[in-house]
């Protein structure tokens, strides 16, 4: 556990600043626990006295935080005539932990398909881990597009008390994204019964067979841990996109790709044979209740 | 298997034949216990009623289909050639075990009413449509088949392979049965085909 108050330090790379207006959004107790718990010492969007010279001035940093993708490529995108690797480099090896905030500071997210240039990765491809010696940790990956106010709370607080967090094979704490973003879904039941949504809004039917919902395949707890604690994407009628995997975006986020009328990828984990025969045999089943509007 | 379900099948074989040949309603318990030199009390033991026995033997007769296909299925061959080789091996089953097909045309399609309860829709085939849907998946995946709707592929197939079976229980058919095989094979293969494929 740390005594003292932990330092933050959050840099912003090639980004839209949705991470940070995600975390602007977080439960208002929830965010000032964080500023009561933590020194939030720098971020370029929010007003403090320090500059980034003071950030490169610290001895030690307890917790660096990236937003956005890297290049080292000057002529795209720098920070105080400094290219954003070259910051990072001086910055991460103050750092005690390290966390990729968001789909693009893990994996360069959108940017990476800007074909202008070729140079545009995440944090982890970034910085040679073996020469960070104070990290106590792997680079912590928190995917999503943007990520969860809570997930990066809950990683914050996890650090600074136990020292360590669990993390799955992309790097991500297997607390957050142990599950599927399907789990807790309010329209599980027409997932069974392959009832499918007429369209996108409503409050019937699945996203899965036509609109494309990414929740049986995509890692992440936004039906468990709600957004601005009242909703999701998918319990609102638009699917899950998968924004938390690697292979984020895709084309065509909003069809579910079909081949001769059978989806071409089937829930995680599960064999596609049995699949399909499951789905077959429920669809044989007409019931009503599922078939009617929930508020007529 | 144990004997109990040894017994069950040979109880459907016997049953296939009988109601293939006669008709659902013209076949009684009594006929098939006679065929298989049983007491009809003992039949009752595996089978609690003639429409029991009925579904049961669907499901026997389709999953022979599907467990022919899913071997073709797993095949490391094109999907044109898995086109061939069910076919062949479909007519043949026409041809040794008329009474599999015909139960299905004379029997199952035919008496809607008795299959109603517990084999509606794809309940008591849904093995063999599950094959039919792994093999244009991944025929269409690969880039071998075009895309369009599942039930008009489904029905290609099936109806193509059902109606020469249909042709053969009429005996119209001029020449052997296999001698159709790679002509009705190439007819499902270029409705299925992609407009790439040669
Ligand atoms: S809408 Fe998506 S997340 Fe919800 S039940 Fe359907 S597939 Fe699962
Ligand atoms: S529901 Fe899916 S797309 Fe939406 S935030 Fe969660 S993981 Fe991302």
């Amino acid at each position: 556990m740390m005594k003292h108050k932990p330092k933050i330090v959050w840099l912003q790379a090639i980004t839209c600043n949705g991470n940070t207006h995600s975390l602007l959004s977080a439960n208002p107790s929830r965010f000032e626990l964080l500023l009561n718990t933590f020194d939030f010492f720098y971020h370029p969007s929010i007003t403090t006295e320090k500059t980034l010279d003071d950030v490169l001035n610290l001895k030690e940093i307890d917790f660096l935080l990236l937003e956005g993708a890297v290049t080292s490529n000057k002529q795209f995108y720098q920070i105080s005539d400094s290219s954003v690797t070259d910051l990072l480099k001086k910055v991460s090896k103050k750092s005690k932990y390290i966390i990729s905030v968001g789909s693009c500071a893990s994996y360069g997210g959108i940017h990476a398909k800007f074909e202008e240039n070729s140079d545009i990765k995440g944090l982890q491809d970034t910085l040679n881990i073996v020469e960070l010696k104070k990290l106590k940790q792997p680079i912590i990956n928190l995917t999503g597009c943007p990520v969860h106010p809570e997930w990066i709370l809950q990683t914050l607080f996890t650090l600074k008390e136990f020292g360590v967090i669990s993390l799955d094979m992309q790097s991500r704490p297997k607390d957050i994204y142990y599950g599927l973003a399907h789990h807790g879904c309010t329209r599980n039941e027409y997932f069974e019964w392959k009832v499918e949504a007429k369209s996108f809004g409503h409050k019937e039917g699945c996203l899965f067979y036509e609109e494309g919902c990414r929740g049986p395949m995509t890692h992440s707890n936004c039906n468990r841990i709600l957004w601005n604690d009242v909703n999701t994407k998918t319990r609102a009628g638009m699917p899950c996109i998968g924004c938390t995997e690697f292979d984020f975006p895709r084309d065509n986020m909003l069809e579910t790709k079909k081949n001769i009328g059978i989806p071409s990828e089937v829930p995680f984990g599960i064999n596609k044979r049995a699949y399909l025969t499951i789905t077959g045999v429920a669809k044989t089943f007409k019931i009503d209740r599922l078939n009617k509007k929930l508020i007529e | 298997m144990s004997t109990k379900e040894l017994k069950k099948n040979n109880i459907i074989e016997n049953a296939l034949k009988l109601f293939s040949t006669k008709g659902f309603y013209n076949t009684t318990i009594p006929d098939i216990a006679k065929a298989m030199k049983m007491s009809v009390g003992n039949m009752y033991n595996y089978f609690a009623s003639k429409e029991e026995l009925a579904k049961y033997a669907i499901k026997y007769s389709t999953n022979i289909l599907a467990e022919q296909l899913r071997k073709i299925n797993h095949m490391d061959i094109s999907s044109k050639e898995k086109i061939f080789l069910f076919t062949k091996l479909y007519l043949e089953n026409v041809k040794n075990s008329p009474e599999i097909i015909e139960y299905f045309l004379r029997v199952y399609l035919s008496n809607r009413e008795v299959f109603a309860q517990g084999c509606e829709g794809f309940l008591c085939v849904s093995e063999f449509v599950t094959e039919v849907m792994i093999f244009l998946d991944e025929g269409a995946s690969k880039g071998e088949f075009r895309e369009q709707d599942f039930f008009s592929a489904f029905s290609m197939i099936m109806g193509c392979l059902g109606g020469f079976a249909f042709l053969s229980g009429e005996k119209v058919l001029d020449k052997d049965l296999l001698e159709y095989s790679d002509n009705i094979a190439e007819n499902i293969y270029r409705a299925l085909k992609s407009d790439d494929e040669t």
